[in-house]
């Protein structure tokens, strides 16, 4: 193996640009470190290294139609995190992957989509709307149920808005608490599910966002009648090696960066709640 | 006529779907028609629980108001869903504001003629029960994901 296909070792890119999304989470641009090397499939992931300070996995954002910008979003909550959030254009910034299965989107060609999203974690989701949009016709009904903490906590706010305004797609948005100024919808994002114009039997479910969250999801969109194997979720646990070496985030039988992090919920149903695992 | 259309009405809104046609009759009996202006209240914390809604169209804030923080809305419902549960449970009073947030119309059903006719009829009042239980479990759930902040900053 080669020092450049080890895929332990990770390569030295550039940060092309840092964006502020809310009071603690940013939005790194990376400029690609050669060609092609921004491919990735939705629902991916890259190992970031803020050197000298450590190595965290981050879900790739953007767009996979658009392979000239590696974009991550991330919450400031750790020293890695927080390091990264300190990088500016130009500095230097470690990356290895992308690693991971993605987003099942050939699965849920012909169907109807909702994808479930709850804080942060709309943003390993955002691969995935942007690719049932640009292959708008291959799919049913798009919903994407998005659910927040507060009005000042939703992420990419501004595109939402402006996704909101597509005929073909149908956004909505939830706060967990709000002042009265908000006029939007206020308690959480399983509220939502059964106002979502969807043909339960027809329909393909993407949910990512904290674990509690999805358990509560998945009860809700079973009681709408979505069967178990049209759920997918993404996993979230400590990832280290994100190759399956080290054991870190083993879950059950499989290892969530190798396996994962996006698993069919049938796959995990009997473990999904236990807290040993 | 009147009757008539507010007995369709009742019977097509979601919360009483499949009620039997006798009970519909019952329940219509207790009902009237009403809408809010955007801004105008359904209900005030601490007053007499004299009905429920059920919201046909629109969408209505429940809301605590607190000294210092203004109202607070801690949930929406909307078109298909009910506002009101504490006119089951003495004292009868209501526990939070609810406030149009648009053109809500809704049908407000009279607590005291439906409280008298549940107890004249204790099937009536089972149905209605199979009703309010699931979506009093469906806001005790939500209500558990609020509290937990999930979104929240890990400690």
């Amino acid at each position: 193996m080669t020092p450049a296909a080890d895929p332990m070792l990770p390569r030295v890119a550039r940060v092309r640009a840092r964006r502020r999304e809310s009071p603690d989470v940013f939005t790194l641009e990376i400029a690609p470190d050669g060609p092609g090397a921004g491919a990735f499939a939705a629902g991916q992931f890259n190992m970031l290294t803020a050197f000298g300070v450590g190595e965290v996995p981050i879900s790739l954002s953007g767009d996979p139609g658009d392979p000239s910008r590696l974009i991550h979003t991330i919450r400031a909550v750790g020293s890695v995190s927080g390091a990264l959030g300190r990088l500016k254009k130009g500095d230097m910034i470690g990356l290895r992957g992308p690693f991971g299965r993605g987003w099942p989107m050939e699965a849920a060609a012909g169907c109807d989509v909702v994808l479930v999203a709850g804080g942060v974690a709309l943003a390993p989701l955002r691969p995935a709307l942007y690719r049932l949009l640009a292959e708008r016709e291959r799919y049913g009904n798009v919903t994407l149920l998005y659910g927040a903490r507060s009005p000042d906590d939703i992420l990419f706010r501004r595109e939402l808005e402006t996704l909101r305004r597509r005929l073909d797609v149908d956004i909505e948005v939830t706060v967990d608490h709000a002042v009265s100024e908000w006029h939007g919808h206020v308690g959480v994002v399983t509220t939502l599910i059964p106002r979502a114009a969807i043909d339960p039997p027809n329909t393909v479910a993407f949910i990512c966002g904290p674990e509690v969250m999805t358990r509560f999801t998945i009860m809700a969109l079973r009681e709408a009648g979505v069967a178990d194997e049209a759920i997918y979720l993404a996993m979230e646990r400590n990832m280290k090696c994100a190759v399956g070496f080290c054991g870190r985030c083993q879950f059950g039988g499989d290892f969530v960066c190798r396996d994962g992090p996006v698993f069919p919920y049938a796959r995990v149903r009997s473990i999904l709640a236990l807290k040993e695992i | 006529m009147e009757i008539e259309n507010l007995d369709r009405i009742v019977r097509e809104h979601p919360f009483f779907a499949g009620l039997d046609e006798a009970f519909c009759r019952l329940v219509s009996g207790c009902a009237q028609n009403v809408r809010f202006d955007a801004g105008q209240f359904l209900c005030h914390e601490g007053a007499a629980t004299d009905r429920f809604y059920l919201i046909r169209k629109g969408r209505v804030a429940l809301q605590f108001t607190a000294p210092g923080r203004g109202a607070m809305t801690f949930q929406t419902v909307g078109e298909g869903e009910i506002v009101g549960v504490s006119w089951l449970i003495p004292p009868y009073h209501w526990t939070h504001d609810a406030k149009a947030l648009d053109l809500v119309r809704a049908i407000a059903m009279d607590a005291t003629c439906l409280r008298d006719k549940c107890e004249a009829d204790h099937d009536l009042g089972y149905e209605l029960m199979k009703r309010f239980v699931p979506a009093l479990v469906q806001r005790l759930q939500a209500t558990r994901l609020q509290i937990l902040d999930v979104y929240g900053t890990p400690a």
